[in-house]
């Protein structure tokens, strides 16, 4: 019966090509601008790292300006930490992991001297970092905790910096020159694409990461500059790099990774020692304010998906809504003119059940093709948002699979529902009315 | 005349198709309305003057890495070369470029004490150059000279003793003075540290675009001792891009640094309003798509209309009505669906603003958006109809005879 109704449903569609293209192109319109839409909010809002992001925590402490708050609205303690506390707090190991760190940058001079001296992005950051975030090696590792300590100068790459380099062969236990200073290439990443850039969201949540990383205590030694956002409420008391590091400005990230709710609860006693500690020493003017955010609450806390993407994915679902009338007033034309051939099947047998369920695999059939359409559209769309925004969008707009079907999905059921209450229409013409004036 | 009374009555024997298309008018009324208040908004924001003379500089960057690298003979001589070209109006060295995205911003208060707010404002360190090379007229007071110019080392922490601020900023600091007046008065930075406002500027804008202190900036009258730093170069008209390389090749002579991120202003404005441009296009797509969406719901259902009244309207030309009357119905019964549409729809609008106003923080639309919305929604109804209801004024009367 299924096959027949297809085909019966593929005649009428054919029969008026008109109307059902106009019904085909609404859905399409409609669903191509959601998809569009949810794809750029999916993506903005995805997990980055899905498989332990309930176990890594933001770190952070209240050390603002005793008059203001950091956040005038939320009262949220400040989104960084200062030098002082990631050199405390690291030093403590109170958690089974943990890891700061920061920007900076640097001028990279290649051996070899073809390729021109370029500057680099620095990842400053602690040997938990690669664990503790999956980062992917194409060669050797990151470093222990005792290179941290040490102080050694070792250095990971990612893919694109040792191609640059080194034309991508193996470089670990070579040696790099970067900021001045000889590091030691302890291991290559593979490519590395966290959406959003999670472990860091301060300078734009959808850059790529750092193209370097080293050791982080080293930007005290070699004063490696602040890159990224820095922050303060106070200037620094004295002269000098190590009074900039010793002040009160925060441009420092920290993260923690806790297996347990216990663990949670330890580490956030801890943190509330270690301020009350400081607040005996003269700092943390304000009350107690301590925060761990697992990496989802950090991402909505922060804000990662832009005001401007939630409010296209609104209107485009406004939009959906008037494709959709349209197609419930074009269905309702198409199958209340089809009032005599109703009429005439009900007149020779065919059951109110029979052609409700013939109408809604016509309108599904409708609703598919314009769900293939729409897809085609947002292909087009995504490609469009690429062009209009440029780089910055740059990993947010590819349709995968899930977002197809979900595509797919909505059309399908969005059109069966627009078909309802024509195809109740339908279903209710009385097969004497219409036999009678033929 | 208008036969209100049998139309109306007419239209609730088919109330849905009627309610459909008012549904439609309405939101496409409330999408269509508030795009146009987000687009205004925004094109307005986009073509904000900066101050400075973005069709005729550039920037570009100059990081030393060689171990006898002397940063403050270096900026000596590249500013020396740089002014010498032929063709540069002038050129200064510069910690942040207005419109960029990346700066330094600091608070300044006018009583000194942690417990005062300050107003935050784009901090600019230029030299007695700074003037001309950013292309901003001086309204009040004087210029730097070229002994008031320190050098500033890497974590530096105390500010110079005065300052040149925008009018704008004058304007916030002291609200109930001519801005004119300011010249000479003390603000404090951090808190407790005076500095002395020496004069006034007319415009200059802060780094970030999208920051409500936008018009607030100030120069401070230093040079940065950085192996890293950035020169501002302005140039006579028309002879930007040309010079863009020359002053290229020029600096990358010292082979003991690295030149790069060389952009034009107008590169970086078109960046910084990106996302406003972008936004500006899309909605002016959707705009367009769903005025053709509803239009054509509009034409299809009338079409079904006409074409299921093919006997009514051959019976009212036989009993008399003319062509402008079968016309008319159409036309007023169209009105009449549109005007419980934009009715609905003005709600709507007014609701979807609400909305995003609260969870957006956009700025509300103004009032009179509604009733021209209303109004061009109701046109382009009429608009719609006119060519179905064109064709039911062509059914003959014969037709209303022919099935009988």
């Amino acid at each position: 019966m299924f096959s027949y109704y297809l085909k019966l449903a593929f005649k009428s569609i054919r029969k008026n090509p008109l109307l059902s293209s106009l019904m085909v192109l609404a859905i399409a319109l409609g669903i191509g601008a959601s998809i569009t839409t949810i794809t750029v909010n999916y993506l903005m809002s995805a997990n980055p790292i899905p498989e332990k992001s309930e176990q890594l925590f933001y770190v952070q402490v209240d050390s603002w300006d005793p008059h203001n708050s950091f956040n005038e609205e939320s009262n949220d303690p400040p989104n960084q930490i200062t030098w002082t506390e990631a050199t405390n707090l690291f030093t403590a190991q109170k958690a089974s992991k943990q890891v700061v760190m920061a920007k900076s940058g640097g001028i990279i001079v290649p051996e070899d001297q073809d390729i021109n001296p370029f500057e680099a992005q620095i990842r400053l950051t602690t040997g938990d970092f690669f664990t503790m975030f999956n980062t992917p090696f194409l060669y050797g590792s990151g470093w222990q905790i005792t290179s941290d300590q040490n102080r050694e100068q070792v250095i990971v790459l990612t893919k694109k910096i040792n191609d640059k380099v080194f034309g991508g062969e193996n470089s670990v236990g070579k040696s790099i020159s970067l900021a001045g200073q000889h590091f030691k290439i302890i291991g290559v990443l593979d490519t590395w694409l966290p959406v959003p850039k999670f472990y860091d969201v301060n300078n734009g949540a959808f850059d790529e990461p750092e193209e370097v990383f080293i050791p982080f205590f080293l930007k005290e030694s070699f004063e490696l500059p602040n890159w990224g956002n820095t922050n303060c409420w106070k200037s620094p008391e004295g002269e000098g790099f190590k009074a900039f590091l010793r002040s009160e400005c925060i441009n420092y990230q920290m993260w923690v990774e806790l297996n347990s709710d216990t663990e949670k609860a330890e580490y956030i006693d801890f943190l509330n020692n270690y301020v009350s500690e400081q607040k005996a020493l003269g700092r943390f003017p304000r009350p107690m304010n301590n925060k761990l955010s697992d990496v989802m609450q950090w991402m909505e806390n922060q804000q990662v998906v832009q005001d401007d993407a939630k409010m296209m994915m609104w209107m485009s679902f406004m939009f959906l809504i008037v494709c959709l009338l349209n197609t419930v007033g074009l269905l309702l034309a198409k199958f209340i003119g089809k009032s005599s051939e109703i009429g005439l099947r009900r007149a020779i047998g065919a059951s109110k059940s029979d052609l409700f369920v013939q109408h809604i695999i016509e309108s599904a059939c409708i609703g598919l093709l314009g769900g293939l359409v729409g897809l085609l559209l947002a292909t087009l769309g995504l490609k469009g948002i690429e062009s209009l925004y440029g780089d910055f969008v740059k990993n947010l707009v590819s349709l995968d699979v899930t977002m197809a079907i979900t595509g797919l999905l909505i059309a399908l059921i969005s059109s069966v529902l627009a078909g309802l209450y024509p195809t109740w229409r339908a279903c209710n013409i009385s097969p004497a009315s219409q036999l009678k004036s033929q | 005349m208008l036969e209100l009374g049998p139309i109306f009555r007419a239209l609730l024997r088919n109330k849905v198709g009627a309610v459909l298309i008012a549904i439609q008018v309405a939101f496409t009324m409330a999408i269509i309305v508030n795009s146009v208040s987000i687009i205004y908004e925004r094109s307005q924001e986009t073509k904000r003057p900066s101050g400075i003379d973005e069709e005729n500089s550039f920037f570009i960057n100059s990081s030393g890495f060689g171990t006898n690298f002397g940063a403050k003979a270096t900026i000596n001589k590249d500013l020396e070369d740089l002014r010498a070209l032929p063709g540069v109006i002038d050129a200064v060295q510069i910690n942040a470029i207005p419109v960029s995205g990346g700066g330094w911003s600091m608070g300044l208060q006018t009583e000194p004490g942690a417990e005062h707010d300050g107003i935050g404002l784009a901090v600019y360190m230029v030299d007695e150059h700074g003037l001309g090379a950013l292309d901003v007229e001086l309204l009040a007071g004087e210029n730097f000279t070229a002994s008031d110019i320190r050098w500033r080392g890497n974590a530096e922490s105390s500010w110079p003793d005065k300052i040149i601020i925008t009018q704008a900023m004058a304007n916030r600091l002291f609200p109930d003075v001519d801005y004119a007046q300011t010249v000479g008065k003390t603000v404090y930075i951090n808190d407790n540290e005076p500095m002395i406002i020496s004069g006034i500027i007319d415009k200059l804008q802060a780094p970030w675009v999208g920051w409500n202190n936008v018009e607030n900036a100030m120069l401070s009258p230093e040079y940065l001792e950085r192996d890293a730093v950035r020169y501002f170069i302005r140039t006579e008209p028309g002879r930007r891009d040309e010079l863009m390389k020359t002053v290229e090749e020029m600096l990358a002579q010292n082979k003991e640094r690295v030149i790069d991120g060389m952009r034009s202003i107008e590169y970086v404005r078109e960046r910084s309003y990106r996302s406003h441009t972008a936004m500006i296009k899309i909605l002016t797509t959707v705009i367009i798509t769903l005025t053709i969406v509803t239009s054509l719901g509009i034409v299809g259902l009338a079409s079904f209309s006409v074409n299921r009244r093919k006997k009514q309207i051959g019976i009212r030309r036989a009993l008399g009505a003319t062509k402008r009357d079968v016309l008319r119905y159409f036309m007023v019964e169209n009105f009449l669906i549109s005007t419980v549409g934009v009715v609905l729809g003005a709600c709507l609008t007014i609701g979807l603003n609400i909305v995003l106003v609260n969870a957006l923080s956009l700025t509300p639309m103004d009032w009179y958006y509604i009733p021209i919305g209303m109004l061009v929604l109701c046109l382009i109804g009429q608009i719609a109809v006119f060519g179905p209801a064109k064709r039911a004024t062509n059914i003959a009367p014969a037709t209303a005879t022919r099935t009988v």
